[in-house]
């Protein structure tokens, strides 16, 4: 898979003739004795750069949001230890959830998209495409809606209903989407398809749950729907943070299967990867990711597709990084929910819509380069 | 990918042997659909939430008292069993034009954006303008669907080989994600608005007033005679465009008539119902099972099927309601998701 045009150097070049092992171009080996770890030098520094700018927009959240007058140096107090009980509740009540959720929910996805467009060997493939964030949509708002007349799943039955929910309708969607797209092989035109028909059918699923049910519980599946960031609170915080501290280290873990499934299925059995058993484990991953960012926060789309190519033009990596993807992701989507909240004040827009308003041209950039290469 | 490739028609050559030579398959599918769209219209009329037995309603055509049975029959039934007629037919019609002029057998307006075009066409003119006359909503709407259309297929076919199933339909996925984030931003800062934006939503038959269908009907007219009017230069451009100069068409001409047919057609209908998916795409799919490719037969099957179709959903949508009736946007989406995929898996030049 070559999703850019960018020079990756001639894969020749870097096959050592030696011992015929594939390095990725760019790469450097660190060894320790008969430990070696390959790194790749501009990658970690884009990383670095990363995790600076992801402080700097964190810490601007902690600044907006609302009209309650903080400077940084109350923030600070705050963060501290010190501030009063006012400003203390805006900072770790309000801002501080809702910041730590859209961090979290962006990496998430971020990494989710980095490992589907790996998988199918298409830029264009994201949990947004492949009807994973639809699927995902249905089954919590099956729990909304189902959980009992308005108000009915409050507290704990919320808090653990609604993410189960999103996971088993995205991995359902996941399965059925790549399942219906087999024949003898994932095609990545027919998989792209079949996820834009899964989308489709998903999101009327959604709507007519919203026309039957009693105006309470549509109008709450209805702020959820529209990927807000805005009631964020800590039990939203939890639900991402769970599932990114174990899908993440699992991912990275992993991510030299993934790079191996990225260049295709015989090149990858060569590089003795189980390639069925590594594709599901994969997918569900993903899946997961996606399910665990739209439980959190409702669907927030684009960020998934474009934080993954984003990161990949900066590392000049053949496929999408997925440290840098997963970085980028909580960016963006800090970012996005900054301005969604600042552009039309006091209505504040939610960050999903923005974030649609913005990737879909993106998208649309990416089919564009894609079918000039003549790859679609 | 050409209409000329017979996965797109897998089931043609089936019925070719079953049902004889086109020559009399044509005329007798063409009556067969025609009592088929009487059954419908039956079935539209007898059915709905309140339960009236088929010797009432028969009263209440043939004799109307002012009543209870005839007011449900005359002020809701039969406006909106027209109404499917004309919406149903627009947008069969409309996916021939599409499918025909893309040459692309998954070519459609909800699936391409066009009808999210529409509605928001509709939600900026409220937005900006405060029109409030459902003919201000139609011309928006006809104008906001031709622009999302050659958009779409600009994106899709930027490049040399012109567009692909594929890329047309990720253009179209990407228009949607687009055009939707926009109406639902501007529906979310103005009250009003809102308003007329829940009204369409989900493409729906219920509740339009019975201006409505008057006010469409013109339109849709329109669209269907440049349809017709566009039907022999269709077959000649189903050999290519340079074929179809050889053969003394006008490409351009024919081209901008169907544009223009599809713009009125999808306009008028998502003004009247909203965006309703994968009827387009269906309608033209099952005609040409019988017709084969001759757009002649081709455009008055899949428009007369069109509208079979939009009243047996909304018949569907009638029996298995929950609290309320299923609107006959979510039927058709939910029963032509698998129909897409099934065409997906059939064709190996989609996928390939």
């Amino acid at each position: 898979m070559t999703a850019t045009s960018e020079p990756t150097g001639d894969l020749a070049a870097s096959t050592s003739p030696a011992t015929g092992d594939y390095r990725p171009p760019g790469r450097r080996v660190l060894r320790v004795g008969r430990v070696s770890w390959a790194w790749h030098p501009r990658g970690a520094l884009v990383c670095a750069a990363l995790v600076g700018v992801l402080a700097v927009v964190f810490v601007r959240a902690l600044l907006s949001f609302d009209d309650y007058p903080m400077g940084t140096s109350d923030v600070l107090a705050v963060l501290l230890g010190g501030g009063d009980g006012g400003q203390r509740f805006v900072v770790f009540e309000l801002r501080m959830p809702r910041a730590l959720t859209g961090a979290l929910v962006g990496a998430a996805l971020g990494l989710a998209g980095a490992i589907l467009q790996s998988l199918a060997r298409n830029p264009l493939a994201s949990p947004d495409t492949l009807g994973i964030g639809w699927g995902a949509s249905v089954g919590a708002v099956a729990v909304i809606v189902l959980g009992g007349s308005a108000g009915g799943i409050s507290g704990a039955v919320a808090q653990v209903g609604v993410p189960m929910g999103a996971a088993v309708g995205g991995l359902a969607a996941a399965v059925v989407v790549f399942g219906l797209s087999w024949r003898s092989g994932v095609q990545s035109n027919r998989l792209l398809l079949v996820g834009v028909a899964t989308s489709l059918v998903c999101s009327n699923l959604v709507y007519w749950a919203l026309t039957w049910t009693d105006l309470q519980d549509a109008a709450r599946a209805q702020t959820w729907l529209t990927g807000s960031l805005h009631a964020a609170d800590w039990d939203r915080v939890a639900t991402a943070t769970v599932a990114l501290a174990v899908l993440l280290p699992l991912s990275l873990g992993a991510a030299r299967v993934v790079f191996a499934l990225g260049l295709g299925d015989d090149t990858a059995r060569g590089l003795g990867v189980r390639v069925n058993g590594a594709r599901l484990g994969l997918l569900v991953g993903a899946a997961l990711l996606t399910c665990a960012a739209t439980a959190a926060a409702g669907p927030i789309t684009f960020v998934a597709l474009a934080a993954p190519q984003i990161a990949l033009r900066l590392c000049r990596t053949p496929q999408p990084p997925l440290l840098a993807a997963t970085l980028l992701g909580g960016v963006l989507t800090l970012a996005a929910d900054q301005v969604a909240a600042g552009l039309f004040a006091p209505t504040q827009l939610p960050v999903g819509i923005f974030t649609a308003i913005l990737g879909a041209p993106f998208l649309m950039y990416l089919i564009v380069a894609r079918h000039r290469e003549g790859r679609l | 990918m050409t209409l000329a490739d017979p996965a797109a028609s897998p089931a043609a050559p089936g019925m070719a042997r079953s049902f004889g030579s086109p020559r009399v398959r044509r005329p007798l599918g063409l009556a067969a659909l025609v009592v088929l769209l009487a059954l419908c219209v039956a079935a539209g009329v007898l059915f709905g939430s309140r339960t009236l037995a088929p010797a009432e309603v028969w009263a209440a055509l043939t004799a109307p008292d002012g009543g209870e049975a005839s007011t449900v029959v005359w002020s809701l039934r039969v406006p909106r069993t027209a109404l499917g007629i004309v919406v149903g037919a627009a947008l069969g019609a409309a996916g021939v034009l599409m499918q025909s002029h893309t040459r692309n057998p998954i070519a459609e307006p909800g699936l391409l954006g066009v009808s999210s075009g529409a509605a928001l066409g509709v939600v900026l003119g409220v937005y900006l303008f405060g029109i409030t006359e459902l003919t201000g909503y139609i011309w928006l709407a006809i104008g906001a669907a031709g622009l999302t259309a050659a958009v779409v297929f600009a994106v899709a076919s930027a490049g040399s080989r012109g567009p692909t199933p594929v890329t047309l339909v990720l253009a179209g996925a990407a228009m949607t994600a687009l055009l939707t984030g926009c109406t639902s931003a501007i529906v979310l800062l103005d009250q009003a608005s809102l308003e007329v934006y829940r009204f369409w939503r989900v493409g729906s038959l219920a509740g339009r007033p019975v201006e409505v269908l008057w006010q469409v009907l013109p339109f849709v007219a329109a669209g269907l005679a440049l349809a017709v009017a566009n039907a022999p230069g269709l077959n000649a451009l189903a050999l290519g465009d340079d074929v179809a100069t050889s053969l003394g068409q006008r490409v351009r001409l024919t081209r901008a008539v169907g544009v223009l047919g599809v713009a009125l057609l999808t306009g008028a209908a998502v003004a009247a119902a909203g965006p309703i998916a994968f009827l387009g795409l269906a309608a033209p799919h099952i005609a040409r099972a019988v017709t084969g490719l001759d757009h002649r037969w081709l455009l008055p099957f899949a428009t007369l099927l069109g509208a079979c179709l939009i009243l047996v959903a909304d018949v569907i949508g009638r029996v298995i309601r929950g609290n309320g009736e299923v609107e006959v946007g979510i039927v058709l989406a939910v029963l032509g998701g698998p129909f897409f995929i099934v065409l997906i898996r059939r064709s190996r030049v989609i996928a390939s």
